[in-house]
C-alpha cells in the first residue's frame, strides 16, 4: 500500500480520536458561518453571483492560451519580468538565481499557498537565505517548523496559550493571551525584518490579462509592505489566477472575502502594475512574476475536471466539509486540503498515490455547495475513484465487487445470497466486535443492523402473490 | 396512477416495513402499487467505489425490472440519486444511454413524489411525539429536496418538528466509506447523533434509511432512547 495512503489513515485516526480537538476547529468555524452568512446575504443575489464567477472562470481556463499573453505583454511593457516555469524546480531555480544576482540576503514572504507548493523557504533556506513569514499566522506554524493548516488561516489548530508559549520559547517575549498582544509582540519583529530584507516574496490572488496587473487581497498590510519596502519583489502566480478584465475583480475581491472568511472586502486590496517607474518614489526596482504551471495543463487537459482550475482558493470548501472538519489539516499530507486537495492533488501529484483522498469522502456535496466558483467538487472525487479503479484497481475490491456484480446482475442468486446470510447473521452476533468479527470496521462504533426475518420480496409475494 | 415501488436492497433486506410503508400512503392516495419483483440493486456501492463496468451489470437489472412501469417511487434519497443523477453519468456513451436516461426521468424520491408530482402534503397520518429530521446529503444536494418532507410533517397530527443545528451536515455514512475510513465516519456520526440528542426530540427521521442506519447504528450502541424512523413510516402511522 502507498505510504501516503497509510499515512492518512494512521493521522486521520490520531485526529479524530482527539475529541477536544474536533471541538476547537468545529468552534473556530463557527464564528466563521455566521460572517459568511451575513456577508452572503449583502449580495443581491449570491446564486447568481456564483454563476457569473463560474462563467468568467470558464472563459478565463479556456483562453489561457491569450489571456497569459496578454497579461505578459502587459506587464513586461512596465519593466515587469515573466518567468515561464514548467515545473517546481525551474521556479526555484530562477528565484534563487534573481536572489543570487543581486546579493540577496534576507527574505521577506507574505502569504503564499504557490510557494508551499514548490518548497520554496526550504530551497532558500538550504542555500543560506534568511526568510522570514511576515503573515501572523504563516510567521507562527513557521516558529512551529510546521506547514499551514489550512488554506486561509494556517494558525487555527492553535490556542492562543500555545501562541504565547510559542513566542516565550521563540523570541521571549512575556506570557499574554490577548489576540492584540500577541500581534503586537510578531509586529515588532516582523518591523525589523521588513527594513533588512532585500527581497519580497509574495503569492497572487488574481492577474488581469487586459491591464497586466496583478491583485493581491490581505488583512494585515503585511504584504503591502513585503512588496513594497524591498528593492526586489518576486510574485509567484499559478496559470489558472488570470482574469481576463479588471471590472472582473469588482465580482471576485467581494466574492473571495466573503467565502473565505465572512468579509465584506478583505482589508487591503492592492494591484500591483510593474516596479516602481521612472520618477516615483518608492516601490521595487524589479518585479519578477514566475508564472507556474506545474502540471495545472495536466488538469486542463481533463475535459471533465478543467473547472477545478478555476479555483480562487477561498477555503470555502474546507470549512464546509465535515471530513477536514474532523481530520484536520494536517492528515492530507498535501499543500492544498480539504476537498479541493482531494480533487487536485491526484492530477498535480499522481493519482496512485493520492486516490486515496477521494475515497475518503462520504461525497455528502456541501464542498460542492459551498464553492463560489461552482467546480463541481465532490463529482470529481467520484471520476477520480472511477479512474483510479481503472488504472490501479484494488485486487480486493475489484474481486468482491465482480461477485458482487454477479450476484446482483442475477436475480436469482442474489436471493440465495441472502438466504446465507440469515442463516450465518447469528455467527456475526457470537463475534461481534472482537478481532475475529468480519464486520468490526462498522461494529466498533455503531450496531449492526440485523436482517429482517422475511425481505419485503418474500412478504409481497406471500401477500400480494404473483401480482407484477 | 400505477406506481412501480424501487425498494433499494438494503431496505428490502433490512427495513421491509418501510417499504410496506410507503405501499400503505400511496394505496391510502388511491393508487396503485406494483413492485416488479427482479429488482435487486441500483449499483450505487461498485459506482461510488469506481467500479462503473460492475455498477452497470447491477444497473441493468434495474433498467430491465422498471423498463415497462409507467413511474417509479422509492424511499431513499441516495438510491434515488443513483438512478436520477448517476445513471446518465454512467451510461453515457453506452448503447442502452437513452433506456438509462428515461428511467432516470421517471423515477422520484419518496416525499417529492408525494408533493411534486401528485401534490399532497396531508396524508392524513397521526404520530404524537416531538420529532427531528435529518437531510440525507443526496436526496438535499443531487435531488434538491428540502421542504418536502418537512411540508408533510406539517400535517402530521401530533408531531412536533424540532430542527436540529446540523440537519444538512452528513452523518457519516457514504456507503463503503463507513468502513474504508471508519474513523472518520464514526467522528461525523458523532457529531451527527450530538446534534440530534441536543433538540430533546424522542425520535429521529429521515427520508433516507442508509442514514438512518448509520445514525441508529450509534444510538443504540449507546443505548439512546432516541428512536429513528423513516419519513414514510410517520406518514404511514394513524
Ligand atoms: S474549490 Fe472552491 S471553495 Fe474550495 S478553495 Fe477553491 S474556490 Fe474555494
Amino acid at each position: 500500500m502507498a505510504t501516503q495512503s497509510a499515512d492518512f489513515q494512521t493521522l486521520s485516526r490520531r485526529y479524530t480520536a482527539d475529541k477536544g480537538f474536533r471541538a476547537f476547529i468545529q468552534k473556530g468555524m463557527s464564528g466563521y458561518y455566521k460572517k459568511r452568512d451575513l456577508n452572503k446575504a449583502n449580495f443581491q443575489d449570491w446564486q447568481g453571483a456564483r454563476d457569473l464567477a463560474a462563467e468568467i472562470k470558464y472563459e478565463a481556463i479556456n483562453h489561457l492560451d491569450k489571456y497569459l499573453l496578454e497579461f505578459e505583454e502587459k506587464i513586461t511593457a512596465r519593466g515587469a519580468k515573466v518567468f515561464w516555469a514548467q515545473n517546481a524546480e525551474a521556479a526555484r531555480d530562477y528565484i534563487l538565481k534573481v536572489a543570487r544576482e543581486n546579493n540577496v540576503q534576507t527574505i521577506i514572504k507574505s502569504k503564499t499557498m504557490t510557494s508551499e507548493e514548490i518548497h520554496l523557504n526550504d530551497a532558500l533556506e538550504e542555500r543560506g537565505f534568511g526568510v522570514f513569514e511576515s503573515d501572523l499566522g504563516e510567521y507562527i506554524v513557521q516558529l512551529r517548523k510546521e506547514a499551514p493548516f489550512h488554506l486561509v488561516f494556517p494558525a487555527m489548530h492553535l490556542t492562543r496559550g500555545q501562541i504565547s508559549d510559542l513566542f516565550q520559547k521563540e523570541l521571549g517575549s512575556e506570557a499574554t493571551d490577548e489576540p492584540e498582544k500577541l500581534t503586537m509582540i510578531a509586529r515588532d519583529v516582523m518591523r525589523r525584518k521588513y527594513c533588512e530584507a532585500d527581497m519580497g516574496i509574495s503569492g497572487t490572488n488574481f492577474a488581469v490579462a487586459e491591464t497586466g496587473m496583478i491583485s493581491i487581497t490581505e488583512n494585515e498590510g503585511n504584504a503591502r509592505l513585503t512588496t513594497s519596502l524591498p528593492k526586489i519583489h518576486v510574485a509567484l502566480l499559478g496559470i489558472e489566477k488570470v482574469l481576463p478584465k479588471l471590472e472582473d475583480l469588482s465580482l471576485f475581491l467581494p466574492m473571495l472575502a466573503t467565502a473565505g472568511a465572512g468579509q465584506t472586502m478583505t482589508c487591503y486590496n492592492t494591484m500591483y502594475a510593474g516596479p516602481r517607474q521612472p520618477g516615483e518614489p518608492d516601490g521595487p526596482e524589479q518585479l519578477h512574476i514566475v508564472l507556474l504551471d506545474n502540471r495545472r495543463t495536466e488538469l486542463l487537459a481533463d475535459a471533465e475536471q478543467r473547472d477545478s482550475l478555476g479555483c480562487i482558493r477561498c477555503g470555502a470548501c474546507l470549512n464546509v466539509c465535515p471530513i477536514f472538519k474532523n481530520v484536520g489539516g494536517y492528515s492530507y499530507g498535501t499543500t492544498y486540503g480539504g476537498p479541493i486537495g482531494s480533487v487536485i492533488t491526484p492530477h498535480l501529484r499522481g493519482l496512485k498515490d493520492w486516490k486515496h483522498l477521494s475515497a475518503a469522502s462520504s461525497l455528502c456535496g456541501a464542498c460542492t455547495e459551498a464553492c463560489p466558483v461552482k467546480i463541481d467538487l465532490h463529482h470529481h472525487l467520484l471520476q477520480n475513484r472511477r479512474n483510479g479503479a481503472k488504472s490501479s484497481p484494488n485486487p480486493l475490491e475489484k474481486i468482491s465487487f465482480g461477485g458482487f456484480s454477479l450476484m446482483m446482475g442475477h436475480p436469482a442468486l442474489y436471493r440465495l445470497a441472502v438466504i446465507f446470510g440469515r442463516i450465518f447473521q447469528p455467527l456475526q452476533s457470537v463475534v461481534n466486535g472482537t478481532i475475529l468479527d468480519p464486520l468490526r470496521a462498522w461494529t466498533g462504533s455503531r450496531k449492526f443492523p440485523t436482517l429482517a426475518p422475511q425481505s419485503f420480496h418474500q412478504q409481497w409475494k406471500k401477500d400480494r402473490g404473483g401480482k407484477k | 396512477m400505477r406506481i412501480s415501488l424501487f425498494i433499494p436492497c438494503f431496505v428490502d433486506q433490512l427495513y421491509p416495513n418501510v417499504a410496506w410503508s410507503c405501499v400503505r400512503v400511496l394505496e391510502g392516495l388511491g393508487h396503485e402499487v406494483l413492485f416488479p419483483e427482479s429488482q435487486s440493486c441500483c449499483g450505487q456501492p461498485p459506482f461510488n467505489s469506481g467500479y462503473w463496468d460492475e455498477s452497470r451489470s447491477a444497473a441493468r437489472v434495474t433498467m430491465k425490472a422498471f423498463r415497462d412501469a409507467e413511474v417509479v417511487v422509492g424511499p431513499s434519497g441516495s438510491c434515488v440519486t443513483m438512478i436520477k443523477v448517476f445513471y446518465p453519468d454512467l451510461f453515457k456513451g453506452e448503447p442502452d444511454e437513452l433506456e438509462a436516461r428515461e428511467l432516470a426521468a421517471k423515477t422520484h424520491e419518496f416525499s417529492s413524489f408525494l408533493v411534486n408530482v401528485l401534490g399532497v402534503t396531508d396524508v392524513g397520518a397521526k404520530f404524537d411525539g416531538k420529532v427531528t429530521f435529518h437531510d440525507g446529503c443526496h436526496g438535499l444536494r443531487e435531488l434538491g429536496i428540502k421542504n418536502e418532507p418537512r411540508a408533510l410533517l406539517a400535517n402530521v397530527k401530533g408531531l412536533e418538528l424540532i430542527e436540529m443545528c446540523e440537519a444538512e451536515t452528513c452523518c457519516g455514512f457514504g456507503g463503503t466509506f463507513a468502513v474504508k475510513y471508519a474513523p472518520i465516519s464514526t467522528a461525523m456520526d458523532e457529531v451527527k447523533c450530538a446534534s440530534i440528542l441536543e433538540t430533546g426530540a424522542d425520535t429521529v427521521v429521515s427520508n433516507d434509511s442508509s442514514c438512518l442506519m448509520q445514525i441508529r447504528g450509534m444510538l443504540e450502541k449507546e443505548k439512546s432512547n432516541v428512536r429513528s424512523l423513516h419519513l414514510a413510516e410517520i406518514l404511514a402511522s394513524k
